[in-house]
């Protein structure tokens, strides 16, 4: 009876070592790199391929109302006669539900993350932190209606004036959809200032707000702002809420208690209506689309460059 | 006596570090903390300014510390007080990532300070013999000095708190031999007014710096009395074999 009856490699003959050392081709390892890379692939090929659309349809549009006028126009009037192109409005709209949304979120979110990192005992975080993230999951959608049947009545009871459809309650409800995200990253950013710091603080007979306020948020500050940046991008994309809140009615304007049309509200209206195909209004949503991307793209970059500034800072 | 530990025991949840230790400083000296690696003397340290109060499963089993005629650990005594009289410097150097302006008046301003910034820092940074080498940037970041600079800068922040105590956890642990000399003058001028606490894993510089030696080994206190007795005549056997090198 052999002792080990299963021999993983069999004896080699000394003449065949370097037989046996010779590098295989492993079939199975082969396709499972493909496999991965291929996956890899898809999404960049996504990528590109939406890129490739839409600067193709954004340019049919251009063909017909110059770039120029495109981005400096006052007036968006792309359904009804006469047309007009000027996208300032649907900016104004965007810009104003979204720094709307981040005047609620940045305060709210970084003085929870704060509470978070510095006060909170580890059980008090583990009921928030997770309550928090199912904010996040909550669908869009859900917020739009909750700014119709609730927001905007409780608007219209303080300020009386406010229509049916106003960017002040998409700001409301767009900003807790930024919420966690914020609360999140500014949780990280806090969390990861080293303990070191901290001690400093104390040993200077500093209290926990003096630490938390003028020390580690300081340190973190670059962190924070790119979080600030991304919840911003990520308030400029958000669609389906703002859609229904904030109403299609494009507006130069800066009053939030009036209704607005954002850029993917604009996007939804024409997607989802019965604008033929192929004309220039049909056109007109990739040149939209195509500014929102350049936007958001842009806004993402930058807090890349944030954030890598940060993450030297604590070699 | 300055600070006065009595009948101390230390623990961290059921772990045992520091056992019925009693350890009495008097004002302007320098006490050098000798011992081998784990024996306690950080927990023992940052016990006298409260610091460990940040380590939730620290806990004071028994005995007593007193600063004056303060009981430090009293619940009428705030542990913000004893800081601003206990100061501490750290073994890595941890300036704010801020100027150093900033780094030295930030403590003092916090605490009330009402006197002149700008000649609190100069008079601070002199002191810690940093001034000459920082004057023409003082608003430049404290992380962008060497680290020999950044732990004087460390050094300065605790003064410019002028308390009454420094208690330093390896000072000089983290720097290169010419840094490490210059900090020593530093403590050696700096005792005339300030009592310091220095723990070092250094004998030669134990003995060049300090007035009186504790030795510590597993927790307890073997022996303490002045530098020269410790080095040259110690009463114990272990403290002579820690000495010479034997162990630890
Ligand atoms: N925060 C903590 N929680 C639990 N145990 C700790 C903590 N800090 C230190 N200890 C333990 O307490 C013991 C003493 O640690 P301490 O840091 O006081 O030693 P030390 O004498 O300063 O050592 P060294 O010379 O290496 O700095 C060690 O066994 C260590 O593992
Ligand atoms: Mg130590």
């Amino acid at each position: 009876m052999p002792i080990f009856p299963l021999k993983l490699t069999p004896p080699i003959a000394t003449n065949s070592l370097k037989a046996a050392a010779r590098f295989k081709t492993r079939l199975s390892e082969t396709a499972v790199i493909r496999f991965l890379q291929t996956c890899a692939w898809i999404s960049i090929l996504t990528t590109i391929a939406i890129v490739v659309i839409l600067g193709f349809e954004s340019l049919v549009f251009f063909k017909g109302v110059p770039l120029l006028d495109f981005l400096t126009g006052r007036d968006w009037s792309p359904l009804i006669e006469p047309r007009s192109f000027g996208v300032l409005p649907l900016i104004a709209g965007t810009l104003v539900v979204s720094l709307g949304a981040c005047a609620i979120a940045v305060p709210l979110g970084l003085a929870s993350a704060i509470y978070l990192a510095e006060y909170a005992s580890p059980k008090t975080r583990s009921l928030i932190k997770p309550t928090i993230e199912l904010l996040a999951g909550i669908p869009s959608v859900v917020f739009g209606y909750f700014a119709i049947t609730t927001v905007t009545p409780v608007l219209q009871f303080i300020f009386p004036t406010t229509e049916i459809f106003n960017a002040a309650s998409a700001s409301i409800v767009l900003g807790f959809m930024v919420l966690p995200m914020i609360t999140s990253l500014c949780d990280d950013a806090i969390r990861a200032t080293p303990r070191s710091l901290r001690e400093g603080g104390f040993a200077l007979a500093a209290t926990k707000a003096e630490v938390s306020l003028d020390i580690l948020l300081p340190a973190s500050m670059s962190a924070i702002m790119a979080s600030v940046i991304l919840g911003f991008s990520r308030a400029i994309g958000e669609t389906m809420a703002v859609a229904l809140a904030a109403g299609s009615t494009p507006n130069l304007s800066l009053n939030p208690l009036t209704s607005m049309q954002t850029m993917t509200g604009y996007i939804v209206q024409v997607a989802m209506g019965d604008v033929p195909h192929g004309t220039i209004e049909y056109q007109s949503i990739f040149a939209v689309a195509g500014t929102l991307f350049v936007m958001t793209l842009s806004l993402n970059l930058l807090s890349q460059v944030v954030v890598r500034r940060f993450a030297r800072q604590w070699e | 006596m300055v600070i006065a530990a009595k009948n101390l025991t230390l623990a961290y949840g059921k772990n045992i570090i520091v056992k019925n230790l009693s350890l009495a400083v008097g004002p302007t000296t320098v006490t050098a903390l000798i011992g081998p690696s784990g024996c306690g003397k950080s927990t023992l340290l940052r016990t006298f300014n409260r610091m460990n109060d940040f380590v939730p499963s620290f806990r004071m089993v028994s005995g007593n510390i007193h600063y004056r005629d303060l009981d430090v650990y009293s619940n009428q005594v705030d542990p913000v007080f004893v800081r601003r009289r206990i100061g501490m410097v750290f073994q890595k150097p941890n300036p704010f990532p801020s100027s150093i302006h900033k780094n030295i008046t930030w403590g003092p301003r916090i605490n009330g300070f009402q006197g002149d910034l700008d000649h609190l820092v100069e008079s601070s940074l002199k002191r810690a013999a940093l001034w000459d080498e920082v004057k023409d940037k003082l608003n430049s970041s404290g992380l962008a000095l060497s680290g020999g600079q950044q732990q004087r800068l460390c050094i300065a922040r605790a003064i410019a708190m002028d308390p009454d105590v420094i208690l330093m956890d390896e000072p000089c642990s983290a720097l290169d031999p010419a840094s490490t000399a210059r900090i020593e003058d530093l403590i050696t001028e700096l005792k005339d007014r300030f009592s310091m606490l220095i723990v070092t894993h250094n004998m030669q510089q134990a003995s060049r710096i300090s007035q009186n030696t504790a030795f510590m080994l597993n927790g307890e206190l073997v022996e303490y009395g002045t530098t020269s007795q410790i080095f040259n005549a110690p009463a114990q056997r272990l403290t002579e074999d820690y000495i010479m090198g034997r162990f630890g």
